[in-house]
């Protein structure tokens, strides 16, 4: 019996044939593996860094309320730990004498954080004077320093104090930043869809308005930035640096990606199903808001999350109106100066002391882990909520 | 027969011109009542005319049956009946459509209203993503007709039962009418449709997406519903047609060729190119 399935007089062409198919693999196999390469050094990187901004060193003192600290915090302190302890910790003495005299003549153990080079010095990162580094040692023996977990880290604000720097107000600006972005890109965006999808009709005027939308949404950033300024704080005297000019900045960011994601969630609601409502006798109204913005509705929130994780990582345009400023105290309302997450990496990044280096790291992670949970989220409701029909 | 085909066609449309003298009425019997009429209708989608000059009638609580093969322009004529061409941005129309003699495209006729007497059907099932009880209450809610609890459920229980549907779903009311399959998802739309009460359905191909069984419970039903309502249907099966329909128009290239009773239309055709399509010498 002649065998034709196996070996016959193409085979050297077969051959070949696999051969260009193993190496094209090869290839994109490759590409993979520099892809995820690059993102795995990019993370061991951040997190390498970042890791020890999330643990603070604390001295175990005694605070003394004598009379030379009812004026100055630092004199409260025993001679050898002033250059142990952290000024932060006791600038408030006279302050708190004051408000409550009580406390004069008092003496007090608390644990207080150290100074950032002494917390820098027990990470590794920095080396102290030989006198200091016997103190610590001595401070090591008697138990009385140790290592915590840095909740200052999330309660508090910017300082100029590495050890007691935060990301606090930073989170509480992009939060109002955020919910500024969302009340106003949120209803002009899907207002614009809904009547660019269901109720335009198809000529020359809608059409270009469409080109320019996407076209919109290619416009780099900072040039939305210089507009909000122009815009906003120039002509419409929108106060600088504050949550309500960067928000609403972003927002014109964020709207055409809420146009365009809006409009494509419209679109894929299938036509029978706006037929059999205009069979009942709805009127288009009624069809978009009982049966297409139902069916849409998931796409639509997910386009908005993926647009306001977006605007949570600008900082461009944000520099431009201003809130890269030094907050310490979180903003309590739209109308005050804030900074957001990503312009408080940037601060951070720029400061030459050690201390700092780690805090950036730290919040690069806090700031990717936010982004990573709001596109969670974004998938998780698209998964939820899609309906097969 | 099949060498003069050609010549068919041109002879068949010199009778058709003359059909237009006089209404295609069917013969014999004595002229039921006319529901809905079209007179002279003529459409254009962009500048590709569709329907030429369509004379027909619907008679009252009957089923008519448009056949006709692909593009033939039958779907087009259903959807003039109750102007969801409306909906096409490039549709041009000429001519009458009326409703016991109301002209439908009159200016002062709201679609809205419209739409209330003239249900549709379509081709594949469209049951809103809601509760089954949400598919049939919706409509009567929007128009008023059904506004208290009891009145709704009542509405949704007979409708349900019209159709055919009531054993099957009564104590799943609350289950998503897509969970349904595909033969009972089209008779809630059709139960949907009867519950705005509406004088005429039209149903486009709707048994087309079903297969043998549900397509002979739904023959079955339209059967039914042609007491109480007129019923125009468009078909691609003709034994479909043959079994539910009591008058057939059958539609080639955009022009009503013959129209009579189903039974005169399908054994002894008046128009060659009738037979030729009924025993399946084309389209």
């Amino acid at each position: 019996m002649e065998r034709r399935l196996t070996g016959s007089a193409n085979n050297a062409m077969i051959r070949k044939r696999y051969r260009r198919e193993a190496r094209f693999k090869a290839y994109t196999i490759t590409a993979l593996f520099v892809a995820f390469g690059i993102i795995a050094a990019f993370f061991t990187d951040i997190i390498g860094q970042g890791h020890s901004a999330f643990w603070r060193t604390e001295v175990q003192v005694t605070l003394d309320y004598n009379e030379r600290a009812e004026r100055i915090g630092r004199f409260a302190l025993a001679e050898d730990m002033r250059e142990i302890v952290s000024r932060g910790a006791v600038r408030s003495i006279p302050l708190e004498i004051r408000n409550n005299p009580e406390l004069a003549g008092i003496q007090r153990e608390i644990w207080a954080p150290a100074y950032s080079r002494i917390d820098q010095y027990r990470k590794g990162n920095e080396a102290l004077s030989p006198e200091l580094a016997a103190q610590v040692e001595r401070l090591e023996r008697e138990g009385r320093i140790r290592t915590t977990f840095n909740w200052a880290f999330f309660t508090s604000g910017d300082s100029k104090l590495p050890e007691l720097a935060g990301i606090f107000s930073a989170a509480v600006g992009s939060l109002m930043v955020l919910a500024v972005t969302l009340a106003f890109a949120f209803p002009i965006g899907v207002m614009a869809a809904i009547y660019l999808e269901e109720f335009a009709p198809d000529n020359k005027l809608t059409q270009a308005i469409e080109v320019n939308i996407n076209n919109l949404a290619a416009v780099p950033s900072i040039i939305f930035g210089l507009l909000g300024l122009a815009v906003f704080i120039n002509t419409f005297g929108v106060p600088r640096s504050s949550a309500l000019v960067g928000g609403l900045t972003l927002g014109l960011m964020t709207l055409p990606i809420i146009i365009i994601s809006t409009r494509a969630a419209l679109r894929s609601v299938p036509d029978p199903i706006r037929l059999g409502g205009f069979a009942m006798g709805c009127s288009r109204w009624q069809v978009v808001r009982d049966h297409v913005m139902p069916l849409s509705l998931p796409g639509i929130l997910t386009g908005t999350i993926i647009g306001l994780a977006q605007a949570m990582g600008e900082t461009a345009p944000l520099i431009i109106v201003g809130m890269i400023a030094y907050i310490p105290e979180a903003p309590s309302s739209i109308f005050e100066s804030a900074t957001v997450l990503p312009a408080q990496v940037f601060t951070w990044a720029s400061e030459p002391r050690k201390a700092f280096v780690e805090k950036t790291g730290a919040g690069i992670m806090v700031l990717l882990a936010i982004l990573l949970t709001l596109n969670a989220t974004a998938v998780l409701l698209r998964r939820k909520f899609e309906r097969r029909w | 027969m099949e060498t003069q085909s050609t010549d068919v066609t041109a002879t068949g449309s010199q009778t058709m011109a003359q059909n237009q003298d006089t209404s295609p009425v069917a013969n014999e019997q004595a002229t039921p009542e006319v529901k809905m009429s079209a007179r002279d209708l003529n459409l254009w989608y962009g500048d590709t005319q569709a329907l030429y000059d369509i004379n027909l009638d619907m008679y009252n609580r009957e089923v008519t049956a448009l056949i006709g093969p692909s593009g033939c322009g039958k779907s087009t004529f259903l959807r003039c009946l109750n102007r969801m061409n409306d909906l096409i941005p490039q549709v041009r129309m000429k001519g009458q459509v009326s409703l016991e003699g109301e002209d439908i495209y009159d200016s002062s006729v709201d679609v809205v209203q419209l739409r209330t007497f003239v249900g549709m059907v379509f081709q594949k099932p469209n049951p809103f993503p809601k509760s089954i009880y949400e598919n049939i209450a919706y409509a009567p809610r929007l128009h008023g007709t059904g506004t208290s609890r009891s009145e709704l459920d009542d509405l949704v229980e007979s409708s349900l039962k019209r159709a055919g549907l009531w054993n099957e779903v009564a104590d799943r009311l609350d289950t998503a009418g897509t969970e349904l399959s595909g033969g009972q998802q089209q008779r809630l739309c059709i139960a949907r449709a009867i519950a705005v009460n509406p004088e005429v359905i039209l149903m486009d191909e709707p048994a087309s997406a079903l297969d043998p069984l549900a397509t002979a419970t739904v023959e079955e039903l339209i059967h039914e519903l042609k007491d109480n309502y007129t019923i125009v249907i468009v078909t691609h099966n003709l034994q479909q047609a043959a079994r539910v329909a009591g008058y057939t128009a059958f539609f080639h290239m955009g022009k009503v060729i013959e129209f009579n009773d189903t039974d005169t239309l399908f054994t002894n055709p008046a128009e060659q190119r009738t037979e030729d399509y009924i025993t399946g010498r084309f389209g």
